[in-house]
């Protein structure tokens, strides 16, 4: 079954200040279906990140479509509205990066159990968080700790728990094996088999591929327009 | 230019069309539109004189408009343009249907009677007299901000200014309207107290399926807190979308120097 049809897809940064105009990528074809997992690879800066965020809509793309099958009907992730994008943010579509956004005075269990609290009963929620904290190897002296004060390697663990926990039908991953130690980048390929096996589909991108060949199903390769490395850093932030 | 939604079939909270308000030759507001769906957080943005308070205001029904319309979908208000409600009728919406965190306690708050008896006070306005009730629907309401209940009697102008926002949240909470507005709710605190109050909004936007349109110029603030950002400038509202795509992905030449220079 196709959960996304992606049509002569294109982004463009315009920086009007400076009068600069960064053709990222152009003319993407791919189609994705339930249970597949595609790895988007490139060079550094060829905008496999930049693919990503705008299928999340984090960036706002140029060209082309993304038709998307969800459950309420197909919907063209490029021009839905906002509204819209907020509804499948909530229900189907995940994002998860490599940076975690800690708060002050929320534990690791609670940041993880979050993303579920608008669905079930709190204590539900919290057993569920639990069981995915261990699934990913934290401490469990750590789980009532605020992740405000944990090291890159722990905050990523309880990043993944939290991001992986609800379930979704298409997830996007933007280099989550960046800080992990083996033992996690194994939990982390025995997760996505797990989701895979369920019917989520995934489009990831690895600095390490290796980390996730198993369940690699296809790949596809964003040639560089213009290279990103350190502009848009340096120019948007 | 986005589709209109399509998946998306709820009703928006608040919906106020073409809205304008000038004073004297200025253009404070200018052709804004809002919509603004139940559990939502919408962020406004800009600088000074950008015309972000006003809105709020008119949105408070505080100040009249020069024209346009703006309804809650509510039951006895659906259809009815509440600019045009009599003074009482503009009253009543307010007082059931809408709270408001000003930046400066003194607006929103009597600095001398206590904490309680601010939120009290709140309360009193919809007719309610027993004591016993009085006090623990204010305790309830300071609770659910955050504030230290064993100071609840203490008057606001003994408290610091993080403890100040939270009665005052508290007291914008008491008669659990369905729209807070919030006018740079935590400029002024420190970064770490504001950390506190925000997570203490948060929490309450999650747990009470509440709207909050949020005016600030912080855009960590906006961050933290919106799903949805409008970016106003000169009165109009130059550019508007998800937070995330507005702080990483902005279009408008304005919203690109007002992102690259905060950030």
């Amino acid at each position: 079954m196709t959960l996304l049809d992606v049509r002569d897809y294109g982004k463009t940064f315009h920086i009007h200040h400076l009068g600069r105009t960064i053709s990222v990528f152009a003319n993407l074809n791919f189609t994705l279906s339930a249970g597949q997992f595609l790895l988007v690879s490139g060079a550094n800066g060829a905008g496999k990140s930049t693919l990503l965020r705008c299928l999340y809509r984090s960036y706002l793309p140029t060209n082309g479509e993304a038709l998307y099958h969800s459950q309420h009907g197909t919907i063209d992730l490029a021009r839905a509205a906002d509204a819209d994008i907020l509804l499948l943010r909530q229900e189907e579509i995940g994002m998860v990066s490599q940076f975690l956004r800690p708060r002050p005075r929320v534990s690791a269990l609670e940041l993880v159990a979050e993303p579920l609290l608008t669905t079930m009963p709190h204590p539900e929620a919290q057993a569920q968080a639990a069981a995915m904290l261990d699934n990913f190897g934290l401490k469990r002296e750590l789980w009532d700790a605020y992740p405000t004060t944990f090291s890159g390697g722990e905050q990523q663990k309880v990043n993944l728990a939290r991001a992986l926990i609800a379930p979704r039908r298409l997830l996007l991953l933007d280099e989550p094996t960046a800080s992990l130690d083996v033992a996690t980048r194994d939990s982390l390929a025995a997760r996505i088999a797990e989701l895979k096996a369920q019917g989520v589909a995934l489009i990831g991108v690895f600095h390490h591929p290796e980390d996730v060949a198993d369940v690699i199903d296809d790949t596809i390769i964003i040639e560089t327009q213009d290279s990103l490395d350190g502009v848009l850093e340096d120019l948007i932030g | 230019m986005l589709n209109p939604p399509q998946i998306n079939k709820r009703v928006p909270l608040v919906s106020a069309r073409q809205l304008n308000k000038s004073y004297g030759r200025l253009a404070a507001v200018r052709n804004v539109d809002i919509e603004a769906y139940s559990g939502e957080v919408l962020g406004v943005v800009g600088e000074s004189g950008s015309g972000k308070s006003t809105v709020l205001r008119l949105l408070n029904l505080e100040e009249a408009v020069d024209s346009g319309s703006y309804s809650l979908d509510i039951d006895d208000l659906r259809g009815k343009n509440l600019f045009d409600l009599d003074r009482f009728d503009r009253r009543a919406v307010q007082v059931h249907h809408i709270g408001i965190v000003y930046q400066n306690p003194h607006l929103g708050l009597r600095m001398r009677y206590s904490s309680s008896g601010n939120v009290a006070e709140r309360l009193l306005i919809t007719g309610e007299r027993t004591f016993a009730t009085l006090r623990e629907k204010s305790r309830d309401a300071l609770s659910a901000s955050e504030f230290p209940l064993d100071r609840m009697d203490d008057p606001p102008r003994v408290l610091s200014g993080g403890m100040q926002q939270r009665v005052q949240l508290a007291k914008a909470i008491a008669l659990k309207p369905r729209l807070l507005l919030l006018d740079e709710p935590t400029t002024g605190l420190d970064v770490s107290i504001q950390a506190t109050v925000l997570d203490t909004l948060k929490r309450i936007q999650r747990q009470r399926e509440i709207t909050m349109i949020i005016v600030s110029h912080d855009l960590g603030v906006i961050r933290t807190l919106a799903d949805r950002v409008m970016v106003m400038r000169n009165g109009r509202v130059v550019e508007q979308g998800l937070t995330d795509q507005i702080l990483e992905d902005p279009q408008d030449p304005y919203t690109q120097q007002l992102v690259h220079a905060k950030l």
